[in-house]
């Protein structure tokens, strides 16, 4: 329950607060706050650092890697794209992280990496919940974490047919909502909602167009 | 038929933990057949393809997407309230249920909480769908199996409930009863009678499908120790709900991370201990006698007031992003909202339990017959328009 606990945060005016791991990568700086409109609301919660026993351990392992931050009550982890695969197991292994909810990404087109992807554990013997979360860019791929939980199959397997992000070490790696032969990656920014294989449309359905 | 070119060691089995037959009377080519996409017993267009020897299931591998809408890039060009009655379209025999999370997810992004009353109106709008969307998993599952008689009886209970949502809302399926800060409707002149009249109506005829069932020697057979799948494997692939709890895990967010206002109410977390078909069904039944225990306590004491709290006509939630769910039907319904400050999600990803278990069907029918993937399919209790979104 410790995730719930509203903690009532004093609001002090924080630019590009979004991403946590920005301000120390500096490049989305410029990009992130011409995005939300500044009059809109200024008195919204921003995360603050998460301290916790797990968030110092981790913090003295591997130093300015990781960032770790509360918002609205819930915990998340900014973890430097290299580290995933070690963190993600000793959350697992030895943080009892026995349950990986969903595995997700969100594209962000105007960053120098586009990509920020999201794992949503959760802990049966702790009940408590954590994201965790990396940039990658566009092209780059990622360590699977099918060997960790069987069930990032389906769900890695899901982001690579919404996103095209590559996952390294996944045993069958293919588009799932899609079919096969399907060009383009719906859930990109750049993808218009209109937009469709058509090529794909006319060879398999023998229609004009599917709209 | 002694043929010593029918050799067992031709037999490709020993990765699989199957016993090979002394004596093959089959041809011992595997065979590879689709199960669907048209197919009675996929509860829509759901595409298995079967690697069997003889009639025994050696894998399987879905094929699934045939229901896909977009459902989440949908959610990209709409806007907060405009994307509300979208939800409902996904498990469609359980839309209240699929309302519910949304709502309170954009209510947690906003910072608002709907006012008590909105809550035990959701909370007993919430429980009569669970109720009815574990009736039609029971009559659709008989049937599967082929039991046909409890289709007639759980559709002819389930059509109360409708009428309920119907004189509630105006819709008996898609409903879109509840709003973001609270509810639209307030409760129709005696409603609180006829949710009672309910309770009493439907207790009896729970009893009744159990009668049918839970003693039958052929319902009995064709689903105890069928599709079994341990606590370890069902926690390692993500499965909620039912399906979990009958493995043994005592675990349902109603009570882990109460949500609405189900930390007011007594009930029970029923469990199972085999993990299989028939646990399954022991399971559900018993949550439809709790879902009675929580509307009852629900509909006693619905508190006075307003039913929506204060929100913005043009809803606006800042920038942040959130990750809320809630117990649906069918097990742990996630919403992932990346709000950038502007009237229409940045990102909005829906974490459906249909999806996540249906991945679970393939360590379920290894080594079972073909006419037990029909069970297994039916008990993991799929709706395809979920799983596609």
């Amino acid at each position: 329950m410790a995730e719930e606990v509203k903690t009532p945060v004093p609001p002090p005016p924080l630019e590009g607060e979004k991403k946590p791991a920005a301000e120390e990568r500096a490049a989305p700086a410029s990009a992130e706050p011409a995005k939300p409109a500044a009059p809109a609301k200024p008195a919204g919660p921003v995360p603050v650092p998460w301290t916790s026993p797990l968030v110092e351990k981790y913090k003295g392992q591997y130093g300015s890697g990781i960032d770790a931050q509360t918002y609205l009550g819930q915990n998340y982890f900014a973890v430097d794209r290299s580290l995933i695969p070690n963190i993600l197991r000793l959350l697992r292994d030895e943080e009892q992280f026995d349950y990986c909810v969903d595995i997700t990404a969100v594209h962000y087109p105007q960053r120098e990496k586009q990509f920020d992807v999201v794992w949503i554990l959760y802990s049966f013997p702790r009940n408590q919940r954590v994201r965790v979360k990396t940039q990658i860019a566009d092209g780059a791929s990622i360590s699977s974490s099918v060997s960790i939980w069987a069930t990032a199959n389906w769900l890695e397997r899901e982001v690579y047919d919404m996103f095209g992000i590559q996952f390294d070490g996944h045993p069958d790696l293919k588009r799932i909502l899609l079919p096969d032969g399907w060009k383009g990656h719906p859930l990109r920014k750049d993808y218009g909602i209109l937009q469709q294989d058509n090529e794909w449309v006319q060879i398999n359905l023998g229609i004009e167009s599917g709209q | 038929m002694k043929d010593s070119t029918h050799d067992a060691s031709n037999r490709t089995l020993s990765n699989l933990d199957l016993e090979t037959p002394e004596k093959p009377y089959l041809d011992s080519n595997e065979l590879i057949i689709n199960m669907g996409p048209q197919h009675p017993a996929t509860h829509g267009v759901l595409r298995v393809i079967l690697k069997l020897d003889g009639e025994k299931v050696l894998g399987t591998e879905c094929v699934i997407g045939y229901l896909h809408r977009g459902v989440e890039k949908i959610a990209e060009n709409r806007t907060y309230t405009m994307f509300n009655p979208y939800v409902d379209r996904m498990d469609y025999v359980a839309a209240v249920s699929n309302g519910l999370g949304y709502c309170e997810a954009v209510e947690k992004l906003m910072n608002v909480e709907a006012p008590a009353r909105a809550k035990y109106i959701r909370v007993i709008l919430t429980e009569l769908n669970r109720i009815a969307s574990h009736q039609l998993w029971l009559g659709t599952h008989a049937l599967d199996i082929g039991a046909m008689t409890p289709l007639f009886y759980t559709f002819r209970d389930r059509e109360e409930i409708l009428k309920i949502f119907e004189k509630y809302c105006g819709a008996r399926l898609t409903t879109h009863a509840f709003r973001i800060g609270g509810c639209q409707y307030e409760t129709y002149a005696g409603f609180e009678k006829e949710v009672k009249n309910f309770l009493t109506f439907v207790a009896p005829k729970i009893d009744e499908y159990e009668e049918l069932l839970t003693t039958n020697r052929i319902w009995i057979e064709r689903t105890r120790n069928v599709g079994v799948i341990s606590a370890a494997d069902a926690i390692g692939l993500g499965v909620t709900g039912p399906v979990l709890r009958a493995s043994g895990v005592k675990w349902d967010l109603r009570k882990a991370q109460p949500y609405a206002a189900y930390s007011e109410f007594d009930f029970d977390i029923p469990t199972g201990t085999n993990g299989d078909t028939y646990d399954r069904y022991l399971v559900r039944m018993a949550e439809m006698r709790q879902s009675l225990r929580i509307i009852e306590q629900a509909v006693n004491r619905i508190p006075e007031g307003p039913i929506m709290a204060k929100v913005p006509k043009i809803i606006k939630p800042p920038v942040g992003e959130i990750y809320h769910s809630i117990e649906a039907p069918k097990g742990e319904l996630g919403y992932f909202i990346v709000s950038d400050g502007s009237t229409q999600p940045y990102r909005l990803r829906v974490r459906p339990p249909s999806f996540v278990n249906l991945q679970a069907l393939d360590i379920m029918v290894r080594g079972l017959l073909v006419a037990d993937v029909v069970a297994v399919i039916g008990t993991i209790d799929i709706v395809l328009g979920e799983v596609d979104r």
